[in-house]
């Protein structure tokens, strides 16, 4: 089962690997002379030609990319000529710190308002829940996020408005990030939970005599709570695209906005790295959701 | 009073219609209106809502107003021409590859798990990226990753729709495989791919302000929502009605669009997964 899911992912990253290669194939015309201008001496393009290996045949520059990622080695920023490997290692931690944070803020959101949505189902407590989240889901991070920056930095004046200079500045990139997140975790808690209030052994939990604390924390939250694991597993990647505009929005130095960068630059090669190792994080975050899933699940472990 | 509520509870359940219906009216009669939404008038710069401006100015001077209903204009004809695409395209992929099983459903299934491997809007970002800025190449981005939703969803149901008794009957009489496929199977697939759809079209005007909010979609000086977002977070702090003119019109259509993409699903009581 798991030896399977592990080998299920060997075609899913060779095809990330294909398509992110073939990315800057894709480019209109040629691709050296949109990086470099036209103002580019002849000399100076076919140095960059040589160099990116577009002057080999497309399998020999695929299997050179391939060799040269197991190697961990990215290439060269066309524009400031340094090692995009260590580029992303200074901003992959960065990101990786955001969408933390915001998932830490999106659980601690969501499932007390999904919860309460569910136990108070058809009351005003569920019917707020619901219109909050409704509404979120209907703000994406470039509207959030520029609306938490005027209330709480520029007219409030509490939090940084953007940077990374001040320990506070992380909170509202992912107060956006969380909150978008929260939007629709909070549906599905209150679906699932829902749900597993309608079962057979939370009846029995009841008719045994179980106080009703016992009842939702032990029994009908701990079996809600699986499918909401793996919501989580896909909304983290989202969480990983919706970090490219936050991180735009609010100056925040991750992997997201290095991409922006580059591709307001033309700078092709961290395009390409940036959105491999997207890919990639994702790839493997669903990955280990399934693990843990499996772990969590009785049902699927012994199945 | 008594009437007076009812009223109310009426427009309170009709408010998604009412709200679509405004945004549909205004792409369809903004061209017979000359918004002049382009026009700079260096006087007006920033100026905050009054009569003659209702939304007020932006930061060429230009009238807010005009220029939020340009660029639903754009939004919305983005989204219509991209969901006709992928839904038409992926629809077809899935029921040939559900349908027929064996390599075609194997090639199209890893195809689509490498494309679903891409979070979000990130894979669009990348095509755009590279294909370049403007209305044409921001369809073409959304179009190439915009199908796979639709082909899943397609293909799983194609698979159980195929060993139903009503198109064994259909194979066994001799019926051609297009018409099995438009006359057996679409009709039954029909109401969960109108769901899938609604949801897109909100998805994809959300998507079309981002790419452009990033400056690879709309061109200047062409409204868009995204980048009259963009340019209005600069001006935030001395003209916050710039964002939040344009901030709230997207969210209105989009909150519309999700509300009524619901009660379709409830209404055909749908399990949506993807």
């Amino acid at each position: 089962m798991m030896i399977k899911r592990l080998l299920g992912i060997i075609p899913v990253v060779f095809g990330v690997l294909l398509l992110t290669f073939l990315l800057v194939h894709l480019v209109p015309g040629d691709p050296v002379e949109v990086m470099l201008g036209e103002s580019a001496t002849t000399a100076d393009r076919a140095q960059l030609r040589s160099d990116l290996g577009l002057d080999q045949p497309l399998t020999i520059q695929f299997l050179t990319y391939l060799k040269h990622i197991a190697h961990g080695d990215m290439g060269r920023s066309i524009h400031t000529q340094s090692d995009i490997s260590a580029m992303l290692a200074d901003r992959i931690p960065q990101t990786a710190k955001l969408a933390l944070l915001s998932l830490a803020i999106a659980i601690a959101v969501a499932l007390p308002l999904g919860i309460l949505a569910a136990l108070k189902s058809n009351q005003w407590q569920d019917h707020l829940a619901t219109l909050s989240s409704l509404t979120l889901s209907a703000m994406p991070h470039f509207w959030l996020g520029p609306l938490l920056m005027l209330v709480f930095a520029l007219w409030l004046g509490w939090l940084p408005v953007s940077g990374m200079e001040s320990n506070a500045s992380i909170i509202l990139p992912a107060l956006t990030l969380g909150f978008g997140l929260a939007a629709i975790l909070t549906r599905m808690t209150r679906a699932s939970l829902l749900e597993v209030l309608n079962e057979d052994f939370v009846r029995t939990a009841r008719a045994k005599g179980l106080n009703e604390k016992n009842v939702i924390v032990r029994h009908a939250l701990r079996a809600a709570l699986l499918p909401i694991i793996t919501v989580l597993g896909l909304q983290l990647g989202g969480l990983l695209a919706g970090a490219v505009i936050t991180e735009t929005v609010f100056s925040w130095d991750g992997v997201g906005r290095l991409l922006v960068e580059s591709i307001e630059k033309r700078d092709y090669p961290v395009t390409q790295a940036c959105v491999l190792v997207i890919a990639l994080s994702y790839v493997v975050i669903n990955l280990l959701t399934d693990i843990i899933y499996t772990q969590l699940d009785p049902r699927v472990k012994y199945a | 009073m008594m009437q007076f509520n009812l009223k109310i509870g009426r427009f309170l359940r009709n408010w998604p219609f009412l709200t679509i219906l405004f945004w549909l009216l205004v792409v369809m009669t903004a061209k017979l209106v000359d918004l002049t939404p382009n026009q700079i008038a260096l006087a007006n710069i920033l100026h905050a809502p009054d009569l003659s401006g209702l939304l007020g100015y932006d930061d060429l001077g230009r009238n807010i107003f005009s220029r939020v209903l340009a660029g639903a204009q754009v939004s919305l004809i983005v989204a219509f021409v991209v969901t006709g695409v992928t839904l038409v395209s992926g629809t077809a992929l899935g029921l040939l590859s559900g349908y027929y099983g064996g390599w075609v459903d194997h090639l199209l299934m890893q195809v689509t798990n490498v494309f679903l491997a891409f979070p979000g809007i990130l894979l669009a970002i990348a095509f755009a990226a590279v294909l370049g800025p403007g209305l044409n190449n921001l369809v073409l981005a959304l179009s190439i990753t915009g199908w796979v939703g639709y082909a899943r969803l397609t293909r799983a149901q194609a698979l159980a729709l195929r060993e139903r008794q009503h198109v064994q009957a259909a194979i066994s009489l001799g019926a051609s495989t297009p018409r099995i496929m438009v006359t057996h199977m679409l009709p039954l697939l029909a109401a969960p791919l109108v769901v899938e759809a609604t949801y897109s079209i909100a998805g994809l005007v959300i998507a079309e302000a981002s790419l452009s909010f990033l400056g690879l979609g709309i061109q200047a000086p062409n409204a868009s929502w995204g980048s009259m977002l963009r340019d209005g977070v600069r001006y935030m702090l001395i003209a916050p009605h710039y964002v939040l003119a344009v901030g709230i019109s997207l969210m209105s259509l989009v909150l519309a669009i999700n509300v009524l993409g619901d009660r379709l699903r409830d209404h055909w009581d749908i399990r949506r997964e993807i």
